[in-house]
């Protein structure tokens, strides 16, 4: 009896495996509620997208993605992380829109072995000292973005410019980066609560610091609040608006006007003009009827860069070296085009000037103007020492 | 280390170039703070009546200022008339307001404050989800009404929101109305009695019962003003009434559990504070420590003023600063 049942367990043994290795399971951490609500539509919308084109097969094998909102709290996405770690048993966690909420998770994922892949949130911990070999970043280091816009803005010889952030780990990251390429004077840094809605109080101060032009980071329902009150206190045509990660496609339907003529700086665009970009937008609009964002970009490349890897391997899930040697070839036909990983596990890509214009259908969009930096990779690369 | 030295005329920054310009930074902040105040006011008001009167404390008052900021927001996206929109916010928060009080509270009137709390926090998650269903869970954005859009001209070079000042007006408007309801009417009377002694109320033969659905409605219609005309300002979203209706506690406890005129002051007073602590504490800061430390400490302190200001009140007048007589 005894053996007949150590030879099932044995069995058993053998099979479960082979079981659990017929499907991928990728974990998607971001924001479905609230003002914020819109990027994570964005970013669900895009990874469901890309799955889809691929046939529902990450590397061949079939392929489900679990969603968890992480309510823009990083408690709530620690703890949204730790589930799928454990009860969902995902093979890769992705998503991920704030710096905090990732800083929080980071942890328990990496320990566990399972490979991450960032698909916005960029901050400097993780690129410098706290880097991992298996932690990927499908989008930029935080100060990349506003480095573009801090050249930008240099290279135009302003001076006197204000910058706002809110207070949390990626506002600081954006302002740093700003100022790494910004020389001239520095009128003040405000720093605002995160999910701030009414930026009265701060439109005051600006308009007492009466400053040469204004550089904020407001990302989702912030950047909405701000740029559409900033538009009604009539400051608007006195002091110059420049922004970063803030008047992007989820938040331009409700901005509307008050952004138009507006400079944006990114690593990517709907209009940038490659086959890959061009058949990923298309597909996008005509599957969900409203123009992608960056974040629904990132998670679109995400989701085939695992496809990537798994397909390396050959669908051998327990092979995580060799998964992860083959992202960081960044061998996958990603949307921004061809792109190179830095030794941090960051990629080093261009960045762009854009500017927010009318489209043909009468839609406000944001549009390429020039290129700031070409393979541009992060400051803090040298401080990683990867094991 | 160059930043602490651009930064150590900090407390200069404080008074900015001419004193007229100083003056300007401070009146526009007031106005600011006066706007946020009248709105915590409306809150306040139907809270701290419900709380006087009925002695009921009421978790779900914020869900009354989240259910008038829905219906106006769609009812305005709908028909593209403000006023109908508020109407409709007025409307529909007095309905409910008198359901959940015929449905509900008549039968929390008499258990512990425990169980109150208990009941009205699981209306919050009603309520809560409720809104989900309907709209989403994605924040909707109301736009300010054409005829208020736009700035006037307050002070010389300093252009204010229209629709902000309009906030002001309205909010003082009810404020009147309120205070000659009260000190006024039959009605006023009654509440105003039933704040001083309810069971005297209740024997003298006044139907208690209608007057408890009718004081809840008006808290109702209140709240939800309130919610209707943050519309524009805030983002319309799911819990959007809780971060208001720990600051209407705040308020209410200032000034004083039952009083009206407390709660005008008490919200008036936080409204303020808490934007001149944004504006001017950060800079206030740096005029003795380094920037960066100023930087951190700065917004973290202006969030906290205002519980310091309760906490310090409180240590001087335990009752709040308007107490109601007979209690």
């Amino acid at each position: 009896m005894k053996s007949i049942i150590a030879a099932a367990a044995a069995l058993s043994l053998l099979v479960a495996p082979a079981v659990a290795e017929q499907s991928v399971k990728i974990g998607f951490v971001t924001t479905l509620s609230g003002p914020a609500g819109v990027i994570g539509k964005h970013m669900k919308d895009a990874s469901t997208l890309a799955l889809d084109m691929l046939g529902g097969k990450i590397g061949g094998l079939p392929a489900t993605i679990v969603y968890g909102d992480d309510q823009f709290k990083p408690d709530v996405g620690r703890q949204v992380s730790e589930e799928m770690l454990q009860r969902d048993k995902v093979d890769f966690m992705t998503g991920f829109i704030w710096s905090n909420v990732l800083l929080a998770s980071y942890q328990p994922i990496i320990r566990s072995g399972v490979i991450l892949i960032g698909a916005n949130a960029g901050p400097h911990e993780l690129a410098g000292a706290m880097c991992a070999s298996n932690y990927f970043s499908a989008s930029w280091q935080n100060d990349q973005t506003p480095e573009a816009m801090g050249k930008f803005m240099n290279d135009q010889k302003m001076n006197d410019v204000y910058l706002m952030a809110p207070d949390y780990a990626a506002g600081k990251d954006m302002v740093n980066g700003f100022k790494r390429y910004f020389k001239g004077k520095v009128a003040a840094e405000v720093y605002t609560k995160p999910g701030q809605s009414d930026y009265q109080v701060e439109i005051s101060q600006i308009r007492q610091a009466a400053p040469k032009a204004l550089f904020i980071f407001l990302p989702g329902g912030m950047g909405i609040q701000f740029v559409k009150q900033y538009a009604q206190s009539g400051l608007r045509d006195q002091i110059p608006l420049y922004s970063a990660f803030t008047v992007d496609e989820t938040t331009l339907p409700a901005i509307g006007d008050a952004a138009a003529g507006n400079y944006e700086v990114s690593f990517w665009s709907p209009d940038l003009d490659n086959p890959r970009n061009k058949q990923f937008v298309a597909a996008f609009r005509a599957k969900y009827h409203y123009m992608p964002s960056y974040y629904a970009a990132q998670s679109f490349d995400a989701i085939n860069m695992i496809d990537a890897a798994v397909k390396a391997v050959k669908g051998n899930l327990a092979d995580k070296q060799g998964m992860i040697a083959a992202i960081d070839k960044a061998d996958f036909p990603s949307v921004r085009g061809a792109f190179k990983y830095g030794p941090n596990h960051f990629p080093i890509e261009n960045f762009y000037l854009l500017k927010i214009v009318k489209d043909a259908d009468g839609e406000y969009v944001r549009k390429i103007q020039s290129t700031i930096f070409a393979d541009h990779a992060d400051a803090y690369a040298s401080e990683c020492k990867m094991k | 280390m160059q930043d602490e030295v651009a930064f150590g005329g900090g407390l200069l920054n404080l008074l900015p170039r001419p004193m007229g310009a100083a003056m300007t930074a401070v009146l526009e902040q007031l106005l600011n703070g006066a706007q946020f105040g009248v709105m915590l006011f409306l809150m306040a008001a139907g809270l701290t009546l419900i709380f006087g009167i009925m002695n009921l404390i009421n978790l779900a008052h914020g869900s009354l200022y989240m259910a008038g900021a829905y219906v106006a927001a769609a009812t305005f996206a709908a028909s593209g008339s403000f006023l109908l929109a508020l109407l409709a916010a007025l409307a529909a928060a007095v309905a409910l307001g008198a359901a959940i009080e015929i449905v509900v509270f008549r039968t929390l009137y008499d258990r512990e404050h425990l169980d109150q709390v208990l009941a009205t926090f699981g209306l919050i998650l009603f309520f809560n989800e409720l809104v989900r269903m309907i709209w989403g869970a994605t924040a909707l954005y109301m736009q300010v009404p054409a005829f208020l859009a736009g700035h006037v001209e307050l002070l010389s070079g300093s252009p204010y929101p229209t629709y902000r000042l309009a906030v002001i007006g309205a909010g003082l408007a009810v404020a009147l109305l309120l205070h000659l309801l009260i000190a006024r009417t039959r009605i006023g009377m009654l509440i105003r009695a039933g704040a001083s002694n309810r069971a005297m109320v209740d024997a003298l033969g006044v139907n208690v019962t209608l007057l408890y659905t009718l004081v809840f409605a008006l808290g109702a219609a209140l709240a939800a003003f309130a919610g209707a005309m943050a519309g524009p300002i805030f983002t319309v979203e799911s819990g959007m009434g809780e971060s208001v209706l720990i600051l209407a506690f705040v308020v209410i406890v200032i000034g004083g559990i039952g009083s009206l005129r407390g709660a005008f002051v008490a919200a008036l007073l936080v409204g303020i504070v808490d934007a001149m602590g944004r504006a001017f504490l950060r800079p206030l800061l740096a005029s003795f420590m380094s920037h960066a430390t100023a930087d951190n400490a700065g917004p973290a302190l202006a969030s906290m003023l205002i519980y310091i200001l309760m906490a310090a009140i409180l240590l001087i007048r335990p009752q709040g600063l308007f107490p109601p007589r007979g209690r």
